[in-house]
């Protein structure tokens, strides 16, 4: 076998090429995938009712679960419409999932808050709340994200992850639906990765 | 059917914009303030956004603050999106409006932010505002009050997902 053979050439570089290709569509195909690992974190918060819940509303069923607060103008509400339309459309079918609106901003919003919030999109969607510390686990237990930016009048104002995260009835991260998803593919994203 | 429901608030949603658009602009000087909206708020929310589009047709100058009675403050916000996550902040100096330029406020980016408002805007009402301009000096104005979310929402993902 010899390199100077120009269709040995040929055939290695396109190999090659189709080697790199590989590795690039592995590459991103990891990427993309979820962070699937198990959630693997105890908390102790309150529902929009005001009742306990734990790390156990995760299992059992399938959930959406989105991290946001009521202080939030534009974000936050279209994505709980969007939330509610995706139950809607999904009827029967989707009627294991439970929705969850965990705040990323647990110290303005109190059970009550959160109650008069949440049934305005969906009595669908269940408010989470509780001490700050709390919520904080839930957030670095999904590797999520949020933060409190201060304003110069003395409010502030939160940066939170945008993602609705898909989760399994094993509790396990099965997806994310980005902000501004086209609802028809964020619905079969849905019915694929849950049901 | 989901498809058709979208595509019922999207013309729904024109409509109204456009509706509302045609009778619905402000002057000051050589600045023109194009149709002011908002969106109606949750039960319990307590601030509101703030969105319109200002084209000067003249000197460089500032939109430095905005008050409205519906609010106890009205704050200057720029919106980012760094990959998934929102960012917020406050523009300490105001929005800039260079000479002969046209800059808009909307979701997902430069907007107003009704703070602490008591009465929670409704769909359909004008909400009364004054803006206030470094050298143009202040002019009033009112934002038509659209629905939740929905119409205006999906606009901006549209343009967001392009």
């Amino acid at each position: 076998m010899t390199t100077k053979n120009p269709f040995m050439l040929i055939a290695t570089a396109i190999s090659a090429i189709f080697f790199c290709v590989l590795i690039g569509i592995l590459f991103f195909t990891f990427k993309d995938e979820p962070r699937n690992s198990k959630f693997n974190t105890a908390f102790s918060l309150v529902n929009d009712e005001g009742q306990s819940v734990d790390q156990s509303i995760f299992k059992g069923n399938p959930s959406l679960v989105y991290f946001g607060y009521t202080h939030c103008p534009e974000v936050c509400p279209t994505t709980l419409f969007e939330v509610a339309g995706y139950l809607k459309e999904l009827g029967e079918d989707g009627a294991s999932i439970k929705s969850y609106l965990f705040t990323v901003d647990p110290e303005r919003d109190t059970p009550e808050i959160m109650n008069s919030y949440v049934t305005a999109f969906s009595d669908r969607i269940t408010g989470v709340t509780g001490t700050p510390e709390e919520i904080k686990r839930v957030i670095a237990g999904w590797r999520a994200f949020a933060e409190k930016v201060p304003n110069k009048s003395g409010g502030y104002s939160m940066s939170h992850t945008m993602d609705l995260f898909l989760i399994g009835s094993d509790g396990r991260l099965k997806g994310l639906i980005p902000y501004g998803a086209d609802p028809g593919e964020a619905v079969r994203k849905i019915r694929s990765a849950l049901l | 059917m989901f498809a058709k429901k979208i595509a019922a608030y999207a013309i729904l949603g024109s409509m109204l914009a456009f509706g509302s658009a045609q009778a619905h602009e402000f002057k000051l000087g050589q600045i023109e303030i194009g149709h002011p909206y908002s969106r109606a708020m949750l039960p319990m929310a307590k601030v509101g956004g703030g969105y319109f589009k200002i084209t000067n047709n003249g000197p460089a100058d500032r939109l430095v603050s905005v008050k409205s009675e519906r609010a106890e403050s009205v704050e200057l916000h720029e919106m980012k999106m760094n990959g998934a996550v929102m960012e917020m902040r406050e523009l300490d100096g105001g929005i800039a409006i260079p000479a002969k330029t046209t800059v808009e406020l909307k979701p997902g980016s430069y907007h107003l932010m009704f703070m602490n408002v008591q009465q929670p805007f409704k769909e359909g009402e004008m909400v009364k505002a004054t803006l206030v301009f470094e050298k143009a000096g202040s002019v009033d104005v009112e934002f038509a009050v659209g629905p939740v979310a929905g119409d205006k929402g999906s606009e901006a993902h549209a343009g967001h997902g392009r």
